[in-house]
C-alpha cells in the first residue's frame, strides 16, 4: 500500500433525526487541532434522511468537503458502512475518526475490516507523529497503563472516540467555503424491516449531576449500595459506580462512571471505595471537585483526588448520613465502638 | 436452526498485567472467568434453541486452558465446544482476531444465527463482533435487550440505543450482539457438568483453516501495533487525609458547602 495516497481527516458525522451528536462535533475540534501541524483537509461524512441544517450545524467547522448520503433508512451498520466506505474510497483520508456511541461502534468495525486496516477504540489522546503517523493513546487492558497504538502499515487509520473526551471547542472558520456532494444511498438488500421506533424518555443521566456519589470495589456488598444511595439522594445527587461493581451486576452499565461507561464532570464527585483504574479515571478526570475515601492510603484515586482521605467508608457513610438527616449522635453506641 | 456464540476467557480480575516490552497481556498464573457478558449470549442461543429447535456450537479463542470455557458451556447445555488454539494467533488485534474467528466458523460450516456478547471485560472494545460479521459478510445488530423466534428462521429483535429503541423483523444469517440483561443467566446443571467433563472438544489450529498463511493471523496478521505503553500522568493534588469516620464526615459536609458557595468551578483545583 502506497500511504502517502492518503491524507487528511475524514469525521463520521453522526445524525440522530436533524441533530448532529456533540461527539461528532467534539471529533471535529480534534481534527481541526490535528491537521493545524500539517494543513492537511478535513472532510466530513453523514448519512440520513433529513440534510436540512446539516450545513448549518457544520458551518463552524473548517471542513472541505461533506459527503451526505441520503437514506431513509435507520441505522443498520451494514448499510451505513457501504456509504462510508464508498466515500473513503473516494477522498482516501488517512485518518477516519468515528464517535464511540452505540452505533458508531457497530460501524467502525466493519469500516475497519473493509480496508483490512487497524481500528484503535475508546482513544483518550490523538496526536501525530514525526511522520505524520496518528498516534493513539488509550488505556490497555481495563489496568493502571496506557498505551500508544500506531496503524503503519494499512490505511486508513481508524480510531473511536467516547462522547465527552475531546473538548468540543469550535474551531476558528478560515477562509474557504465546504462543498457538499449528496449521494444516495442504495436501499438495503437485506430482508430486514423496522416494526417499531420510540424515543428513549432521557431521565437525566449521571453525566448531568452536580453533585455523584461513587461506588468502587470498596464496597462490600450489594445491599451496602442502599446507604450510598441514601447518601447520594440526602446530597441532592445521584449514585453511581466504577466498573467492578457494574460486572457483579449490582449496578447499570449507565451508572457506570469511565471510558467503558459515561464520562462525567459533575461540579462535585465523592467516591467511596473506588481504586482509581486509568479507565475510570479518564471518565472522570476533568471534575473541578474530587473528595475521595479509601482505606488504602496508597490508592491511586487520591492522586487525582483533591480532597484524599484515607478512612472506611462503612464508619464514613453512616455518620454522613445521619447527620444530613439531623439525627443527634448516639453516645451509647459510640462507645460501644469504642472499647 | 445452527447457532454459533463465541464466548472468551478473560483475566477474573479488571487489572490483567501486561508485558512491559510487547504490551500484550500476560495471561500465565491470572485466574481467569468467562467473560459474564458472553453468558448472556449463550443464555440466548439456549432460549432461541428451546424455541425454535438446533444445535449451539461454542467457540472459544486462547490458549489451551481456554477450553475451561467450553466446560462451563457443557454445563449451560451447549451441544458443541469449539477451540481456536494455536501460537500462530497470540497477540491479535480487532482485525486479526477477527479474522481468526471467521475461519474457524467457516470449518463448520454455515451457521444461521452467531451470537455475541456487548463486550469483553478485558479487552472492552466491543469491536470483535462488528468486524466477525463484515468477514462474514452478514448484518449485524449490537445492543440487542430482546429477541423473539417470530417464524421459520425469523426473529423479532430490539436494539436499545442511547437515545431510542429500534425494533426489527430481521432474517438470518445474521450475527447479534446482546445486551448483558437480555435474560436472566440459568444456573448450570450439574448433570450436564458432569457429563460435559467426558464430552468431546473440537480443537482448531491453523492446519485446519481454509486460509493458512500465518501472516494473517496473531500478531503478524494486526493492523495496530503497540508502540509504547506508559504509566498515566498523574499530579499528587493534596496529602492524604487519614480521619476517624466521624471527622472525616464533618470534613467532607464542609467541602461541600465550600463548594456549593463558590460560584466559579475549580475552586478546589
Amino acid at each position: 500500500m502506497e500511504l502517502n495516497d492518503w491524507s487528511g481527516v475524514l469525521v463520521y458525522v453522526e445524525c440522530i433525526g436533524r441533530e448532529v451528536t456533540a461527539v461528532s462535533r467534539e471529533l471535529l475540534s480534534e481534527a481541526g487541532r490535528l491537521v493545524k501541524q500539517n494543513g492537511d483537509p478535513i472532510y466530513a461524512v453523514a448519512v440520513g434522511a433529513n440534510p436540512e441544517g446539516l450545513t448549518e450545524q457544520l458551518g463552524c467547522f473548517d471542513i472541505n468537503k461533506l459527503y451526505y448520503y441520503h437514506t431513509t433508512a435507520e441505522f443498520q451498520a451494514n448499510l451505513f458502512e457501504q456509504a462510508v466506505t464508498q466515500c473513503i474510497n473516494i477522498l482516501r483520508p488517512a485518518i477516519v475518526l468515528i464517535g464511540g456511541t452505540a452505533r458508531g461502534r457497530a460501524l467502525a468495525p466493519r469500516v475497519a475490516v473493509a480496508f483490512k486496516t487497524g481500528l484503535t477504540a475508546d482513544c483518550t489522546q490523538l496526536e501525530l507523529d514525526e511522520m505524520g503517523r496518528l498516534v493513539q493513546t488509550r488505556p490497555a487492558f481495563g489496568g493502571n497503563i496506557m498505551a500508544s497504538i500506531l496503524t503503519e502499515a494499512a490505511r486508513p487509520q481508524i480510531a473511536t472516540v467516547r462522547p465527552g473526551i475531546f473538548p468540543a471547542a469550535e474551531t476558528a472558520k478560515q477562509d474557504g467555503e465546504m462543498t457538499v456532494h449528496v449521494e444516495e444511498l442504495g436501499g438495503d438488500k437485506v430482508p430486514v424491516v423496522l416494526l417499531a421506533q420510540s424515543d428513549i424518555e432521557q431521565k437525566a443521566g449521571i453525566d448531568q449531576q452536580e453533585i455523584l456519589v461513587a461506588a468502587g470495589r470498596g464496597v462490600k456488598r450489594k445491599e451496602d449500595l442502599k446507604m450510598l444511595r441514601e447518601l447520594a439522594g440526602l446530597l441532592g445527587g445521584r449514585l453511581a459506580s466504577s466498573r467492578a461493581l457494574v460486572e457483579k451486576g449490582w449496578m447499570k452499565p449507565e451508572e457506570q462512571i469511565g471510558l467503558s461507561g459515561t464520562t462525567v464532570a459533575p461540579k462535585c464527585l465523592l467516591t467511596f471505595g473506588v481504586s482509581g483504574t486509568v479507565q475510570f479515571m479518564a471518565g472522570m478526570k476533568n471534575t473541578p471537585n474530587i473528595i475521595a475515601v479509601n482505606l488504602d492510603s496508597e490508592a491511586k484515586i487520591f492522586e487525582i483526588a483533591h480532597v484524599p482521605i484515607c478512612a472506611d467508608l462503612y464508619e464514613v457513610v453512616p455518620e454522613l448520613i445521619r447527620i444530613l438527616k439531623g439525627i443527634p449522635p448516639a453516645a451509647d453506641s459510640r462507645r460501644v465502638k469504642g472499647e | 436452526m445452527r447457532i454459533a456464540v463465541c464466548m472468551k476467557q478473560v483475566p477474573a480480575y479488571s487489572e490483567g498485567n501486561m508485558d512491559e516490552r510487547t504490551g500484550l497481556l500476560i495471561r500465565s498464573g491470572l485466574e481467569t472467568a468467562v467473560n459474564v457478558y458472553d453468558l448472556a449470549a449463550l443464555e440466548t442461543a439456549l432460549r432461541i434453541k428451546e424455541t425454535a429447535g438446533g444445535t449451539v456450537a461454542v467457540f472459544t479463542m486462547g490458549p489451551a486452558g481456554a477450553e475451561s470455557v467450553l466446560r462451563e458451556a457443557y454445563a449451560y447445555g451447549a451441544d458443541q465446544g469449539v477451540l481456536i488454539c494455536d501460537r500462530a494467533f497470540g497477540g491479535a488485534d480487532v482485525l486479526a482476531t477477527s479474522y481468526t474467528l471467521m475461519q474457524a466458523i467457516k470449518t463448520q460450516g454455515s451457521y444461521d444465527l452467531i451470537l455475541c456478547g456487548k463486550q469483553t471485560t478485558d479487552g472492552d472494545t466491543a469491536q470483535v463482533s462488528g468486524a466477525l460479521a463484515k468477514w462474514l459478510e452478514i448484518p449485524h445488530f449490537t445492543e440487542v435487550s430482546a429477541v423473539s423466534v417470530t417464524g421459520e428462521k425469523r426473529f423479532c429483535i430490539t436494539q436499545t440505543f442511547e437515545r431510542q429503541k429500534l425494533v426489527w423483523d430481521i432474517a438470518v444469517p445474521c450475527l447479534l450482539a446482546v445486551q448483558r440483561h437480555i435474560w436472566p443467566v440459568r444456573m448450570p446443571s450439574l448433570k450436564l457438568r458432569m457429563a460435559g467433563k467426558k464430552k468431546m472438544i473440537t480443537e482448531l489450529g491453523i492446519d485446519k483453516f481454509e486460509d493458512q498463511d500465518v501472516g494473517h493471523y496473531g500478531l503478524k496478521g494486526s493492523a495496530t501495533q503497540v508502540k509504547r505503553i506508559f504509566p498515566p500522568k498523574r499530579t499528587s493534588r493534596g496529602s492524604v487525609m487519614s480521619m476517624e469516620g466521624p471527622a472525616a464526615a464533618i470534613y467532607i459536609l464542609r467541602t461541600i458547602e465550600a463548594i456549593q458557595g463558590v460560584k466559579e468551578e475549580g475552586a478546589w483545583s
